[in-house]
């Protein structure tokens, strides 16, 4: 037989993806056999479609299982993969590997903020509590129970359109310097969830809302540093979204 | 954003969770915060035409940086409106800097005994700097003379006219 099965060159294949290799330098923190976070660097042969989560998925399901990080959609929705890729905040599965700068290695960190426990995962309660104490719930009257869907305009939906749009990924804190300080901000993804209720006319408790972040650690803590709404994934006007709630509590007791 | 305060419902802030999670500050009701931070952004545009026209009328009028002297000083203090001018300046740069220098021990100190001990000294050196600074503004001396009794060099032309 002269045609064989045998794989030819990769490169010559009309439509090959490109392939190239890439240094991974990953942020560890393994308790239980180091006391201190120190770096690993593994360099791998990645292809031109694969992002850094799969860069991630590649060290370790092939080369060391006990690199630990959350991802669960692997496509940009759960907002499991939240981390510091060269020094900025990203989720891993929506940066392709060939947008960033290869010639260097790629750094992979934790969030910042946020106590580690393992490599990449982090305590995320303290983020959730203050979601949590803004109360990401309808508030409606009860003694008012609608009988059937509760209407509203298309206009009075577009008022708070932008920050439906949160996967709570937290980002956007613990890209915050003020976060950084002392973790006692609200932080910018509270505030953009009260947001989405405060703006919603079938909500009535934004007078409640306004009064939680109208506290030493709610909005005022803002300083506009703009780096929540460069890290949002989904690109949410965040610093634009604190700014009309810091008008709205202004509104209300002046 | 229809308001009503009085809505029972199982939230955070009733009381319904865990302690452990409580947020470590109290809750202030006051409105302190927002004030501080209105004041900043009030104050700043103020400072900004405040300052530059004091720097322009010392520095770029007249003789320019080299009419800067003792009479300079003197001759704009005999004057309500220099006088009004610097004591804004002066009461709106203290507090706007006093707030802003309390912020930034606010975000780098730990330690509370390190937060209170620099937040004692910056109140203090504010204090002394605006009490001294308004004394001076209305107890200024324009026409003072040496030991001899004659005017001090360079003392505004007004004095000579006495
Ligand atoms: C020239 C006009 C000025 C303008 C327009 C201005 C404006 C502002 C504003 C808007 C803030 C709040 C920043 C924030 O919360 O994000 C601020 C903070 C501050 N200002 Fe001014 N200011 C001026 C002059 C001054 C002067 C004369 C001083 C010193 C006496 C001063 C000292 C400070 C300090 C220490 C802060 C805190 C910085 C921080 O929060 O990181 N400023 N300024
Ligand atoms: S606002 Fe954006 S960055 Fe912040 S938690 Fe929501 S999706 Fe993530
Ligand atoms: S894994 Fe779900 S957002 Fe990245």
């Amino acid at each position: 037989m002269t045609t064989t099965l045998e794989p030819t060159n990769n490169t010559e294949e009309v439509g090959a993806v490109e392939s190239f290799t890439v240094t991974m330098q990953v942020r560890r923190y393994q308790p239980e056999f180091h006391e201190e976070a120190y770096w690993d660097t593994w360099t791998i042969e990645m292809y031109g479609t694969d992002r850094v989560l799969d860069a991630l998925h590649k060290i370790k399901w092939e080369i060391d299982g006990t690199l630990t990080f959350r991802r669960s959609c692997a496509h940009g929705i759960c907002g499991s993969d939240a981390m510091r890729i060269n020094g900025v905040n990203r989720l891993a599965c929506k940066v392709l590997l060939k947008d960033l700068d290869l010639s260097k290695p790629v750094t992979v960190e934790p969030i910042k903020g946020l106590p580690v426990e393992k490599d990449m995962i982090v305590d995320m309660e303290p983020f959730f509590q203050s979601y949590r104490e803004i109360m990401p719930f309808l508030i409606a009257d009860e003694s008012r129970e609608p009988t059937r869907e509760r209407l509203q305009s298309a206009e009075a939906r577009e008022r708070f359109d932008d920050t439906t749009k949160c996967i709570l990924c937290a980002a956007c804190t613990s890209s915050c310097p003020v976060f950084w300080t002392d973790g006692q901000y609200f932080g910018p993804a509270a505030i953009v969830n009260a947001h989405r209720f405060i703006f919603d006319d079938r909500d009535e408790g934004g007078d409640m809302r306004l009064e939680v972040l109208n506290d030493k650690e709610g909005v005022w803590r803002c300083r506009t540093t703009f780096n929540c709404t460069e890290a949002c994934p989904r690109g949410i006007q965040v610093t634009k979204a604190i700014a009309e709630v810091k008008q709205a509590i202004l509104a209300r007791n002046i | 954003m229809t308001t009503q305060q009085q809505i029972n419902i199982a939230a955070p802030r009733s009381g319904d969770i865990d302690p452990k999670y409580i947020r470590q500050s109290a809750s202030s009701s006051s409105n302190w915060e927002m004030f501080k931070w209105l004041f900043m952004r009030i104050s700043g545009p103020i400072l900004l035409v405040l300052i530059f026209t004091h720097l322009f009328t010392n520095l770029m009028l007249g003789d320019g940086v080299h009419g800067l002297n003792f009479g300079l000083v003197a001759g704009k203090w005999a004057s309500p409106l220099w006088q009004i001018w610097d004591l804004v300046m002066l009461w709106l740069a203290m507090i706007h800097g006093t707030i802003g220098v309390a912020t930034i021990i606010d975000d780098y100190t730990k330690k509370d005994r390190t937060r209170v001990a620099f937040k004692v000294a910056l109140y203090l050196a504010s204090i002394t700097i605006v009490v001294l600074g308004t004394l001076v503004i209305f107890t200024f001396e324009p026409c003072m003379t040496d030991a001899a009794g004659n005017l001090l060099d360079n003392s505004p032309s007004f004095c000579f006219n006495q």
